[in-house]
């Protein structure tokens, strides 16, 4: 049986991954439009961001103050990696690129497991967003609904600042033609220590909302990240719009996916193959949505180069 | 280019191989026989990333996924007792290509940052693939109920006969991708690598040299998946996990890019810096991360290149 208040349900749920996925899309796809750097080890940042948060709402109790501390920590985290390590890898070929930032989410792996143990842990919801509310009949969590807010929230800030300020100008202007802008007397180096900072801050906050969700857990960074590099390819790199599109269709087709494929195949397949074909065709289907993006546009919805 | 040291140094190494089995016997240490084999089945993987990778200059962060397909063609055939290693082979090697054909001809439509993204994505998904194939063993993987049969002809149910099997394949493998490196297609694709447009502008199709050494690479590492199952007696989606990748373009850059036996020595080096590493702590990791950093910081053109290479490179 179909049940609208079903789909109504999980397109919220996709709403709320979308929204997530962005968070990290926003940041990852100028570092890798504005410097043309491949960053694995942005999910890391994500990863640590979540265990942080995490650990601070089991210390004091307060998810807010968790919030609150991972962020700066992440983002001071991040500044010093650019400078200190990525940096040097500018100039290098995108595998140099590739080998380090691995190397770094090997190590970083490795340390949370040593520091946390391979467990995982359970971040408690907060007493105040706990609950539902009730939108037609249909029980929304309180808490997706403030990641959903917070999500679009800054969605917005990010939109006024690339479009309505003079880095934002800076930011555009380096993804679509780095040299020009140096050229122009522009320290890019400047504007990418901050974009990476924001980018690190805004990846710790995607984890510490993920924590009462989701699982902290040590390969939760690497998982989203390939869900995170889908949603750039599709959006087209260094694009934040682009990003933001990205990110709405890879997380609502994701969840439709999976809750939804296997009925629709039972309506012309035996039960037993949609069975089996359902959950198969719902894990690859993002893939085939950027196969075939990429194949009318190969550089993604909303380009940001410009020769 | 260091010819001279290079043959000395692969030569040394496959002597080494050779006497693995005699060593492992007397000191009765099967653990080496298997570390060796799976380290020489890593290499045959290796060497066919280097083909597209060192010599294409395509970095493909997604080609366990071919090795993937090779081990679960054989884990799939098996367990519908299909057991035939005649057909097993050719089928790994067959599928793999297939999908190699399409994954490249989706991937080569872009360039640089894309193009890793993309490989990667495309190989992730092969993995979740596996773990949502229930009736194969999901995310437990599958064990193989039993290895290739090659009826009269070989036994590979014998440990050292599949080690001498996987020995000769490895040898076999690096003369392919001598020959292939130094043909007309070889030189085309290097070529490319080196300047695409003007390859292009000589005349030469170059989308479709690229797409054929992808393939190439695929039915290669498709290969390596099929000895990787009979390896292991086990399938699982693990071998096409992106960390694997990751360990495949670690081999290849260990023993330097772009050389023909550096992804040999790469993946030596890479298992036996893990068997160390891990001898000396659970957390190994935390020391090979920073030393792959290292690596790429500061010893460009690999280990094949750091040590037997002080003279220059004939390119």
């Amino acid at each position: 049986m179909f049940d609208p208040n079903l789909l109504f349900e999980q397109l919220f749920n996709g709403l709320q991954l979308g929204l997530l996925l962005f968070l990290l899309a926003a940041g990852l796809t100028l570092v890798f439009g504005i410097m043309d750097m491949m960053n694995l080890a942005h999910g890391s940042l994500y990863m640590l961001g979540a265990y942080v948060a995490a650990q601070i709402t089991l210390w004091t109790g307060s998810f807010l103050l968790g919030v609150a501390v991972s962020l700066p920590v992440i983002l001071l985290l991040g500044v010093c990696l650019e400078a200190g390590l990525l940096r040097p890898l500018y100039a290098r070929g995108h595998l140099d690129q590739v080998l380090a930032t691995f190397g770094m989410i090997l190590f970083f792996n490795e340390f949370v497991r040593l520091v946390w143990g391979p467990e995982g842990i359970e971040v408690p919801l907060p007493d105040f967003l706990k609950g539902n509310i009730i939108i037609f009949d249909i029980p929304l969590p309180n808490y997706r609904l403030v990641v959903i807010g917070v999500g679009l929230l800054v969605a917005l800030m990010m939109y006024l600042l690339v479009t309505r300020t003079r880095t934002g100008m800076l930011i555009r202007a380096g993804a679509s033609n780095r040299d020009m802008v140096q050229a122009l007397g522009i320290d890019i180096n400047r504007v990418f220590t901050l974009v990476f900072g924001i980018g690190a801050a805004l990846a710790a906050l995607a984890g510490a909302l993920a924590g009462p969700i989701l699982a902290v857990t040590i390969g939760m960074g690497e998982n989203i990240l390939i869900q995170v590099l889908v949603v750039i390819v599709i959006g087209g790199i260094g694009s934040i719009r682009g990003a933001f599109v990205g990110a709405m269709l890879i997380g609502i087709i994701d969840i439709l996916g999976r809750s939804f494929l296997d009925t629709f195949f039972k309506l012309f397949l035996p039960v037993n193959a949609a069975e089996t074909a359902g959950p198969a065709v719902a894990s690859m289907l993002i893939y085939i949505l950027m196969a075939a993006v990429l194949f009318f546009k190969p550089q993604g919805l909303f380009p940001a180069k410009t020769g | 280019m260091g010819n001279r040291a290079q043959i000395i140094i692969v030569g040394t190494i496959f002597v080494g191989l050779g006497l693995v089995p005699l060593f492992a016997e007397l000191t009765q240490t099967p653990f080496y026989l298997d570390l060796a084999r799976r380290m020489m089945i890593l290499a045959i993987g290796a060497l066919s990333l280097n083909l597209i990778m060192g010599y294409g200059g395509l970095i493909s962060f997604g080609h366990a996924a071919y090795i993937g397909i090779g081990a679960y063609v054989v884990g799939i055939c098996a367990e519908h007792e299909l057991v035939s290693g005649f057909i097993q082979w050719p089928l790994a090697i067959i599928v793999s290509g297939l999908f190699a054909i399409i994954f490249g001809l989706i991937s080569l439509r872009t360039r640089g940052v894309y193009f890793i993204m993309i490989t990667l994505a495309l190989a992730q998904m092969m993995y979740f693939l596996g773990v949502s194939l229930d009736r194969y063993g999901g995310d437990d993987g599958l064990p193989l109920i039993e290895r290739s049969n090659f009826g009269a002809v070989v036994d590979i149910t014998n440990n050292v006969t599949l080690y001498f099997i996987v020995l000769g394949a490895l040898v076999l493998s690096l003369l392919f991708c001598k020959r292939l490196i130094n043909s007309r297609f070889g030189m085309v694709l290097q070529g490319t690598r080196s300047n695409e447009t003007r390859m292009k502008t000589i005349g030469f199709p170059t989308l479709r040299y690229q797409l054929t050494a992808f393939v190439i690479a695929g039915m290669m590492a498709g290969f390596a998946g099929a000895l990787l199952a009979n390896h292991t007696d086990f399938i699982n989606p693990d071998m096409m996990h992106w960390t694997r990748s990751g360990d495949l373009i670690i081999m290849v850059l260990l023993g330097g890019m772009g050389s023909l036996a550096g992804p040999v020595v790469g993946a030596l080096a890479f298992i036996l810096l893990e068997e160390l590493l891990s001898g000396v702590t659970e957390y190994w990791q935390l020391i090979f991360g920073p030393f792959l950093i290292l690596v790429v910081l500061f010893a460009r053109g690999g280990l094949l290149g750091f040590f037997a290479n002080k003279e220059q490179r004939d390119e």
